[in-house]
């Protein structure tokens, strides 16, 4: 099937009516803008990263070591600005999803192209507005990436286009949302009914409804601080008659099913690796969706566990604290699949298998210190401080972050028809893992012993633990550099990948490497289950 | 972690942390080892073809239904353990008015004696009524499992009992802006006879005026120290957060007024102003809005000490 597409010429060889740089930020091909995300949010991460790198130098010791408080504050803010919101929000969806999810349900694009390059512009736009915030007005927002009221109206620093920009970026985050949610319902290939789908457009799904749903509330919010500021209306500000926990509850009514956001495209891509490696269907597929749907649905309900200390009534507390719980489950069941999948299996020890399983390990110590968190009694203690940075560090960068190398080295060869070199990405992915460990495992004990996160200084009790959590970092950033100019090299370089090199039974391995243009020359008639490995060829 | 006796509250949560601390390991050394055995016993080599299983409703249920017990075993001892610190306090509780402001603790007592740490007595409830002048903080005492945030704008209540003499940290755990970490105090834990007589030793210190064999600018700087000042203003020149003390008196001083650059003499009224109205006038690069008004918390007595001290550090 693969050899008569190869005469056609591939996505990233077409020629259209634009030239140069145009012919990739003017394209409406969904493949072309999935990876105009891949290199902004490439670049945004490195900075992301090298920002927290910095934060980590700086707790090296006690005391000033790098740089001033202020600075940090502002690092700590940047920091955490970029990374949820230019990185992990949209992540996964934009750039695997734009990708792979018209691919996979055997589509040749998704239903609004041009509103899907749309997306692309307003993301660029709104993180320009972000970052300006860093070099107009009075210096860089030291608020945190939570803009907590009443802070961000006290303090004098630039907060406003940070808040502006995240507005803007959440419409970039909309307008997929309902792009996919339309393109799922409306595109999937014939014979392709809901239970034929792959899990990774199945999370799609899910996440794509909370994009849609929850980020408008978000968007209001930020609105409220913005005319607080500007036009002293009292929203949350106690000294204009606002309430500073109202602040709270709008911001984590959309950062929680964010978090979900981030997780849920993880899952997929988990997912669709696993059986590929192990030569087996997925194990409960339907219990997998089923989890899939729940998680986007009880996520709505728990935002209250983050403001356990806030001042809530004891009935608020009671039920948020439930309902966590409840949501611990779907996850749960989502892993024992995933394990149960590896059972009796023949597998391929290859560098997305490796990324895939210690992204299941990280995401069960993320998962596992969430019930911490859960817990009124245990969340009280450990509010605030290092232990909460350490678990959604885990979730958040364990399970993304994690969870992104595993995609990006699983459909390397789909994207750029070549092959990655196995020996660096094997050596990048055990020193990125070893340094993730020894720079959060610390920050639990740090957070059980006491120490408050945003602190820029701290008491010598605490001194021994950020040592070794800072040596990790270093290493990590060293095994960074490893795996990111492994893939950039091999993008160039590489072997000449084939159209499946992995053995993989989903609809993305039955077409040329890389993909034409259109990427099926005939739509193809689905009849087999997602996880079929009846038919699969190698090659 | 064994349960800690450091305070009332600290053994219910202690209790949680084991239940779930227990759980947490026995999952995740148990799924570890099963994936890393599977791994081994089905790679390629061992197993050159998979068995095509699609999945087995039984375990479904099984590993849905386990695990929705367990959790709810865990949501019930974080409850337990959480209820003290949402109860009101006893009457008998030892009332301590706790004012949080951008990076210092103030804590006055019922005779008037106020501190920037808080001394306690062991074995008997204390009740902090709380405040913030500014924006949110948070009081974090780790060793007695302590946190509430205190929101400008409505008074919260944190009770406990202390069961140990000793001296335990107290954060600031809410981020509140340039100096938060520094908002550290510590907790000074004393027995009760000894908390008594420190207690009604404390009178004669906190009516300055008795203690007359100190001088004036010696009693100022007491005060500026208790009220935590020096978060923000340094004795020796330093620039912190704002201006140090060292050599403004009788010096000009140039500052912003109604956005306007003027100079001024820094006599009496000026240093009495800067206190009680801090945002009229604001030295050149300084910014506006970070120190509130202390008018409240000062009497003129205490604001006259203050500006002997001042005038002291020429």
């Amino acid at each position: 099937m693969s050899n008569s597409h190869n005469q056609e010429s591939s996505y990233l060889d077409y020629k259209g009516r634009f030239k140069g740089i145009f012919a990739w930020i003017f394209s409406t091909d969904h493949k072309r803008i999935a990876l105009l995300y891949l290199y902004s949010i490439a670049t945004f991460f490195i900075v992301g990263a090298l920002l927290g790198l910095a934060m980590k130098l700086e707790l090296i010791a006690p005391g000033k070591t790098i740089m001033e408080a202020k600075t940090y504050n502002g690092v700590f803010t940047l920091h955490g600005i970029t990374m949820i919101f230019l990185i992990v929000i949209p992540g996964l969806p934009a750039v695997f999803g734009n990708f792979l999810l018209p691919i996979m349900i055997g589509a040749k694009d998704v239903s609004f192209p041009r509103l899907n390059l749309l997306s692309w512009w307003v993301y660029i736009f709104g993180a320009a507005v972000a970052i300006s915030s860093q070099f107009l007005g009075n210096g860089p927002p030291d608020t945190g990436w939570t803009f907590y009221a009443p802070y961000s109206f006290r303090t004098t620093t630039n907060m406003l286009p940070a808040v502006l920009g995240a507005f803007i970026l959440g419409f970039s985050s909309i307008l997929t949302g309902l792009n996919f949610i339309v393109t799922i319902h409306r595109m999937r290939a014939p014979g392709m009914s809901w239970l034929k789908m792959p899990l990774f457009p199945w999370a799609l799904y899910g996440t794509a409804w909370i994009q849609l749903l929850a980020t408008p509330i978000v968007g209001i919010t930020l609105l409220m601080i913005v005319a607080e500021r500007t036009l002293h209306i009292g929203f949350f500000d106690p000294t204009l008659g606002g309430d500073p926990v109202l602040y709270q509850h709008l911001f984590w009514i959309y950062s929680h099913p964010a978090v979900y956001i981030m997780i849920l495209p993880a899952m997929g891509v988990i997912s669709e690796i696993l059986p590929t490696f192990a030569r087996k269907p997925i194990f409960g597929y339907k219990a997998i969706v089923v989890s899939t749907l729940l998680i986007a649905f009880i996520g709505y309900f728990v935002w209250g566990h983050h403001m356990f200390t806030a001042g809530m009534s004891g009935t608020a507390q009671f039920a948020f604290s439930f309902l966590t719980f409840l949501v611990a489950i779907p996850s749960a069941i989502k892993v024992f699949n995933w394990i149960a999948t590896l059972y009796k299996g023949s597998i391929q020890l290859k560098t997305p298998f490796y990324w895939a399983v210690s992204f299941l390990f990280v995401f069960m110590i993320g998962g596992l210190s969430g019930l911490v968190l859960g817990s009124l009694a245990t969340n009280v203690h450990v509010h605030d401080t290092a232990f909460v940075v350490a678990h959604f560090h885990f979730i958040v960068f364990g399970g993304v972050g994690y969870a992104f190398f595993a995609a990006l080295h699983y459909w390397f060869p789909k994207i750029y028809g070549k092959m990655y070199d196995e020996g660096w990405a094997n050596t990048g992915w055990v020193i990125f893992f070893m340094g993730f460990l020894i720079l959060y495992l610390p920050m639990f004990v740090l957070g059980i012993m006491g120490m408050p996160r945003r602190y820029f200084d701290y008491v010598d009790e605490f001194s021994r633990l950020n040592i070794v959590s800072s040596l990790g970092a270093i290493l990590m950033i060293f095994g960074l550099i490893v795996i990111i100019l492994n893939l950039v090299r091999s993008a160039r370089y590489g072997k000449t990948a084939m159209a499946n090199p992995w053995g993989g039974p989903t609809l993305e391995w039955q077409i040329s490497s890389p993909p034409a243009l259109e990427n099926f020359n005939e739509i193809p008639v689905v009849s087999k289950d997602p996880y079929d490995f009846s038919n699969v060829k190698l090659g | 972690m064994i349960t800690s006796n450091l305070s009332n509250l600290a053994r219910g949560v202690d209790t949680a942390f084991i239940v779930i601390l227990s759980v947490i390991f026995f999952f995740l050394i148990g799924l570890t080892v099963v994936l890393i055995i599977f791994i081994l016993r089905y790679r390629e080599s061992k197993n050159p073809v998979a068995s095509q299983i699609h999945g087995n409703n039984k375990l479904e249920i099984i590993w849905t239904v386990i695990p929705l017990l367990i959790v709810m075993a865990m949501f019930y001892f974080g409850w337990t353990g959480w209820k003290p610190m949402d109860s009101a306090p006893p009457d008998d509780a030892f009332e301590i008015e706790t004012t949080a402001r951008m990076w210092k603790w103030s804590f006055k007592y019922p005779n008037g004696k106020r501190l920037d740490t808080l001394v306690i007595p062991a074995g008997k409830p204390v009740s902090l009524n709380m405040n913030s002048l500014d924006v949110i903080h948070s009081i974090y005492i780790p060793a007695f499992r302590l946190k509430k945030d205190i929101n400008p704008g409505s008074e919260r209540n944190a009770w406990f009992i202390a069961n140990t003499p000793g001296i335990y940290d107290l954060f600031c755990t809410e981020y509140c802006g340039l100096e938060h970490s520094s908002m550290i105090s510590s907790v000074k834990v004393l027995s009760a006879d000894e908390f008594e007589s420190w207690y009604a030793d404390s009178v004669s210190e906190t009516h300055i005026a008795v203690k007359t064999e100190v001088s004036a600018s010696s009693r100022g700087k007491q005060i500026v120290q208790q009220l935590g000042c020096n978060a923000c203003h340094s004795a020796d020149g330093t620039k912190i957060v704002g201006p140090s003390y060292l050599g403004v008196f009788g010096h000009e001083v140039t500052v912003i007024r109604d956005g306007k650059t003027v100079t001024v003499t820094a006599d009496e009224d000026y240093i009495r102003r800067s206190i009680l109205d801090p945002n009229f006038e604001i030295v050149e690069g300084y910014n506006k809005g970070l120190m509130l008004s202390y008018e409240d918390l000062l009497s003129d007595e205490e604001l006259d000490l203050i500006v002997e001290y001042i005038k002291s550090l020429n």
